[in-house]
């Protein structure tokens, strides 16, 4: 519930160039990225943001590929917002702030070519690989999209393809060590306005007082791959410039967090 | 003839275990559970509103229990998310087992609400999730008669065994037996119990027997993981 | 006849024997079974006497008359408000006892106060139902301007405050920022950024020390070294 008191507050510090936790406008907290968390999957991996945590795992499966695209492999991304992580969430199908997170992370490795589909297919028409990757939230303290969708690329640069069978069925208990065609690694950066100032990686206070909010991916040469407004309010031109800047400054960073 | 537990195990003997609590800031309470190579996470918000206001109930609260496992935890296909006849079976056993100990009176009219999820699935998951559920609801400050440990018995062939793995269910040439048990450590009373398999009722009280000592060792590691959270400040300093 | 079987000031979890023997007088968060007395909480035992009672640490604030709250607004009726006060239960706060300037009946309540807004009252009544009733006449009582909000465990409270309020005067003073402390857990602070940072940082380490000795001491060298967000400890001897 929006508290026009506590953002006046909120906005008041940013103006002196003070965040509630004492961090720059840029800056992000503390990233944690561990790779392997989860046995079973093909590839996992645990990132936490200050105390955001998010697990991310890919389980790859045999299918029929998708008739406009008979030569290539499948991706797919969802996303459970537990009701762990907070009190705000509810079991039950996505909502939308569930459905918009696990679009724009499957926005940017599509659009980046992160993983090269097309090395995917097994037998045109017939048989390809499905990346399939879960994101799941375990606790929410802000900035779970940056979180997740790094997450998701860690999961998928942990991951290593099952074996198969000679009748082209998936063998889980053989793993190869052959990992996934990867050819970029795309990062989410979020950058939120309030008032006038942007800033990166959000309190829950700082989103609760946000006017707007742009996430923006970018590929490792700085191109960028995907885009997603939110927010009820604007953004002027010049905003969006240094909001760009921001993002693929940022990028590098927390791509240098995950050991490939 | 005795079967030989593939990872050399006694028959009694469970897998290594680690648990602990306050791992997810934002719940009331919570609580980690790994038994081999099954993880149970369990989050506990609540005492809270209960809504829809016709389930509220003055004399006594509700407890509500949701288990699932995340579709990348098993071996094998990936899960779909959502609940599933399984889950939600586990759900209210659980529920039950938790009853047994919670002393709903404390909070009439409103809900405490358990979440389970496991990352990383080997058998057991179910008495993972009860002791990682244990562990949240004191770490949240509810007010309960005991704390409730759990661990999968069994049989495989001829021999009982104690906290059985997926390889060890999954014994194809041999009759198995599996019997997840709950028990409320310093009374002894079971508070779940169930089968599936064939076994003789003198197999099940032995078994029986087996497991409440096993619950009684859980119930030491879910103590220690409590106290540790509280002590860990003092050896900071 | 009888002894404590854990340490007096220990931690212990639900279902763990405290003491045993007919002498001892459970009172809350014990229950008394057969010859034991048992902890139904997670909690410090204190004994005093033949008293044996356990402070909880953990669990929502437990609403108590005269108590003074931080609540926000979640509700506007006819004849109130309700607020959120962090606990199992929402309180209300009654027209008549919002103001003492005269409230024409059918006018815009949301006028005084609206949905989000903080508001210090204090406890008039709890009922057998748990409904709370506040009431806003009194010194100090008023909703809360422009300000932060942060959220500590309510068990923390008094040492937050500290003998007769001489930690958060000691916070005041220290940082120049106007703060009020709820009894529910909610604290208002509001002064200058850095300054409410430091306060913040402060408050913090009460919360994760306040079971050790020294604590005075060690904040107030914590506010005068300036020290700002991070979890700065200083190792002290």
């Amino acid at each position: 519930m929006l508290n026009r008191e506590l953002k006046k507050h909120v906005l008041n510090a940013l103006q002196q160039g003070l965040r509630y936790d004492n961090r720059g406008m840029d800056e992000y907290r503390e990233i944690t990225v561990e790779m392997g968390i989860s046995k079973n999957a093909e590839g996992s991996a645990r990132v936490k943001i200050g105390g955001t945590e998010v697990l991310a795992g890919v389980k790859m499966a045999v299918e029929k590929p998708y008739p406009d695209r008979p030569n290539d492999g499948m991706l797919m991304v969802n996303v459970e917002l537990t009701p762990l992580s907070s009190p705000d969430f509810e079991s039950g199908p996505p909502r939308d702030d569930a459905i918009e997170i696990a679009r724009v992370t499957d926005r940017g490795i599509r659009e980046s070519k992160a993983i090269d589909l097309t090395k995917l297919n097994l037998v045109p028409g017939e048989k390809s690989w499905s990346v399939m990757i879960d994101l799941v939230s375990i606790n929410d303290e802000g900035n779970l999209l940056d979180a997740s969708a790094l997450a998701a690329m860690a999961a998928i640069i942990n991951t290593r393809m099952p074996g198969l069978t000679d009748k082209q069925t998936v063998d889980y208990k053989t793993h190869t060590n052959n990992k996934l065609p990867l050819n970029d690694f795309p990062v989410a950066i979020t950058v939120f306005r309030i008032g006038d100032k942007l800033i990166v990686d959000p309190l829950l206070d700082e989103i609760e007082a946000m006017d707007a909010r742009l996430t923006i991916t970018s590929m490792e040469d700085g191109t960028i791959c995907a885009m997603q407004k939110g927010g009820e309010g604007s953004f002027s031109l010049e905003q969006i410039e240094e909001m760009l800047n921001i993002a693929q400054r940022k990028a590098a960073e927390l791509r240098s967090k995950v050991k490939r | 003839m005795t079967f030989n537990r593939p990872d050399g195990r006694e028959f009694d003997e469970m897998r290594p275990i680690e648990a602990k609590a306050g791992i997810i800031a934002r719940a009331d309470g919570s609580g980690y559970f790994k038994i081999g190579d099954t993880i149970a996470l369990a989050a506990v918000y609540g005492p809270r509103d209960l809504y829809p206001k016709f389930m509220q109930d003055p004399t006594k609260g509700v407890l509500r229990v949701k288990y699932n496992m995340m579709p990348f935890s098993g071996s094998g296909d990936r899960v779909r998310p959502g609940a599933s006849r399984r889950s939600r079976e586990i759900s209210f056993v659980t529920e039950r087992a938790l009853l047994s100990a919670v002393n709903l009176e404390d909070f009439p009219n409103a809900v405490v609400d358990v979440f389970i999820e496991l990352p990383q699935t080997d058998a057991g998951t179910r008495c993972a999730g009860i002791c990682a559920a244990s562990i949240a609801l004191a770490d949240a400050g509810i007010s309960m008669k005991d704390m409730v440990a759990a661990v999968s018995c069994g049989k495989v062939g001829d021999t009982l065994l104690v906290d059985l793995s997926y390889a060890e269910e999954a014994v194809e040439d041999l009759p198995v037996a599996d019997m997840p048990v709950s028990f409320l450590p310093r009374s002894g009373k079971a508070v779940l119990l169930q089968m599936d398999g064939q076994i003789t009722k003198d197999e099940i009280l032995r078994a029986l027997e087996m497991g409440k000592e096993a619950c009684e060792k859980i119930y030491d590691i879910q103590k220690n993981a409590l106290k540790e959270k509280f002590l860990k400040g003092e050896q900071d300093a | 006849m009888g002894n404590l079987l854990v340490q007096d000031k220990s931690v212990v979890v639900p279902g763990e024997a405290i003491a045993e023997g007919m002498d001892f007088l459970p009172a809350s968060g014990t229950f008394r079974e057969g010859e034991k007395i048992i902890a139904s909480k997670l909690g410090l035992i204190n004994v005093d006497g033949r008293v044996v009672r356990l402070i909880p640490l953990a669990g929502k604030y437990l609403p108590k008359s005269g108590d003074t709250i931080i609540g926000k607004v979640s509700d506007v009726t006819f004849s109130g408000w309700r607020l959120e006060i962090n606990s199992a239960y929402t309180a209300m706060l009654g027209l008549k006892d919002a103001t003492s300037s005269f409230i024409m009946r059918g006018a815009d309540l949301t006028k005084f106060f609206t949905f989000g807004d903080f508001i210090v009252a204090k406890i008039i009544n709890v009922t057998s139902q748990n409904l709370v009733d506040l009431t806003l006449k009194g010194p100090g009582l008023r909703k809360l301007s422009e300000g932060r909000m942060i959220y500590v465990s309510p068990h923390k409270v008094p040492r937050i405050i500290g003998k007769q309020g001489s930690m958060v005067m000691m916070l005041k003073e220290s940082t120049g920022c106007n703060i009020v402390v709820g009894q529910n857990g909610v604290i208002w602070l509001s002064g200058k950024p850095e300054d409410e940072i430091k306060a913040v940082s402060a408050i913090r380490k009460i919360e994760a020390e306040s079971h050790m000795s020294g604590l005075t001491e060690r904040i107030k060298t914590h506010l005068g070294n300036g020290n700002t967000g991070e979890n700065n400890d200083i190792q002290q001897a």
